[in-house]
C-alpha cells in the first residue's frame, strides 16, 4: 500500500534501515536505534512524506515467542533482541502510513524518544515505559502514567507473574475468605 | 480464627433477641430509609440505573436517594471492578461514612474480582472494606439487587450488619471493662 514510502526511505537512509517487510497491508521498516530521530525527522518534514499524525507507539515482548508452525530461524532465542518498539505513523496529506520498528535488547532497553517531534507520542511513550520498562532517551517527563509509584516491575512483560498483585491497602480487622486469603498470599510473593 | 468470628456472630445474633424496643424501632427506621452512595466504577452502573429508575424502582424500599457525599449516606454500593489503585479511595469513602453503615458488593467484580486475574484488579471489595451482602451476576439482574436489598433490610432489622455488630462488640467490651474497673 505504501511501498513507495519504503522505497524512498531505503534510497535516502539506506544505512539506517536494517530491513523492510510488508505484512497484512502494513509496511514495516526496521530502523537502527541511533539513527531513529534522523529518519523520523526526515519522514515528518520531507514534502513527499509529510507524516503528520502519530498513531501509536507500543512494544512487543518476544520472550519465549515460539508459536506452532513458525520456522526455527524466526523463533526467539536468548541471543536475539527481546523487545520490539513500534512507532506507527500516518500522513493525512498523502494518505500513506508506515511502521518503524526498533529492536531492543533486554539488558539495556533504551530507545530515542520521538515525543519532541510528535507531542502525541509523549503519553504513549510513558505508557510503554510504564508497562514494559523501555527507557525513552530525551523524553521530557518519563514517569509511570497508569500505575502507582509504589508498583515494582513492569506488568506487561512476559515474565511478570500473571496474577501478582501489589496492593496499596488491605483491611486488617477481619479474616477474609480462605480462598481469597490464599490468593493474596500468592500475590504477596 | 474464622471459627471464633462465627461464634461471636452467633452470640451477637442471640443477643439481638433481647433487643430493646428502642433498638427495634431505630433499626426499623434505618432499614426503610437507606441513603445509598453509589461507588460506580464500571458497566454494572447501567444496571444500578435500571434498579433506581421507575420500572424496578428502588424507592419502593425506601432507598431512592443516591447521595453523592459519603457523609450523608449509610449504604455504600460498590458497583463494578475495583482496582488496586482505587483501594485507598474506596477505603477513604467508607471511613467517611457515619455509623452505622452497610456495604453491598454489586456484581462479581466487586464481590470476587470476577474474571479478572491480573496485576491491577482487587479480588473483591472485601479486601479493603467489610461487605454485608454480595450480589453475583455480570451484571446482576435488577431483581437480584432488590433481593439483596431485602436481605440487607433483614440484617439491619436484626442488628447483624458489620458496623452494628462492631458497635455492639465495642459496647460490650466497654461495659465489661467498666465492671472490672
Amino acid at each position: 500500500m505504501s511501498q513507495k514510502v519504503l522505497d524512498a526511505l531505503t534510497a535516502t537512509h539506506g544505512a539506517a534501515i536494517e530491513r523492510t517487510e510488508s505484512t497484512h497491508g502494513d509496511e514495516v521498516a526496521w530502523v537502527k536505534a541511533d539513527s531513529l530521530v534522523a529518519v523520523a525527522t526526515w519522514l515528518k518534514n520531507d514534502p513527499a512524506m509529510l507524516f503528520d499524525a502519530p498513531v501509536f507507539v507500543t512494544c512487543i515482548d518476544r520472550l519465549d515467542w515460539q508459536p506452532v508452525g513458525l520456522p526455527p530461524s524466526e523463533r526467539w532465542t536468548e541471543d536475539k533482541p527481546r523487545f520490539e518498539v513500534a512507532y506507527q505513523l500516518r500522513s493525512t496529506k498523502h494518505r500513506h502510513r508506515i511502521r518503524l520498528k526498533i529492536a531492543v535488547h533486554e539488558n539495556d532497553p533504551r530507545v530515542p524518544s520521538l515525543a519532541g517531534l510528535w507531542p502525541g507520542f509523549n503519553w504513549q511513550e510513558r505508557e510503554t515505559f510504564d508497562m514494559y520498562g523501555i527507557r525513552f532517551d530525551g523524553h521530557p517527563d518519563l514517569r509511570r502514567i497508569y500505575l502507582y509509584e509504589e508498583f515494582v516491575g513492569y506488568p506487561l512483560r512476559k515474565d511478570y507473574p500473571k496474577d501478582k498483585r501489589q496492593p496499596l491497602v488491605r483491611r486488617d480487622d477481619l479474616p477474609i475468605n480462605p480462598i481469597k486469603r490464599d490468593q493474596t498470599d500468592r500475590s504477596a510473593k | 480464627m474464622g471459627l471464633e468470628i462465627t461464634t461471636t456472630r452467633l452470640e451477637d445474633a442471640a443477643k439481638w433477641a433481647k433487643q430493646s424496643k428502642l433498638e427495634r424501632a431505630s433499626n426499623w427506621g434505618r432499614k426503610w430509609s437507606l441513603f445509598t452512595y453509589p461507588f460506580v466504577t464500571a458497566c454494572c452502573g447501567m444496571e444500578f440505573m435500571a434498579v433506581a429508575a421507575s420500572k424496578y424502582d428502588i424507592a419502593r424500599f425506601g432507598a431512592e436517594f443516591p447521595r453523592f457525599s459519603p457523609r450523608q449516606s449509610d449504604l455504600l454500593m460498590v458497583v463494578g471492578t475495583i482496582t488496586e489503585k482505587q483501594g485507598p479511595a474506596l477505603k477513604r469513602v467508607f471511613d467517611q461514612m457515619a455509623e452505622p453503615k452497610w456495604v453491598i458488593a454489586f456484581g462479581v467484580c466487586a464481590s470476587t474480582g470476577g474474571f479478572y486475574q491480573n496485576y491491577h484488579t482487587m479480588p473483591g471489595a472485601d479486601q479493603v472494606i467489610p461487605v454485608d451482602v454480595y450480589i453475583p451476576g455480570c451484571p446482576p439482574r435488577p431483581e437480584q439487587v432488590l433481593d439483596a436489598l431485602m436481605m440487607l433490610q433483614d440484617r439491619i432489622q436484626s442488628g447483624r450488619g458489620h458496623s452494628q455488630l462492631r458497635l455492639k462488640r465495642e459496647q460490650l467490651i466497654a461495659s465489661a471493662s467498666r465492671e472490672e474497673g
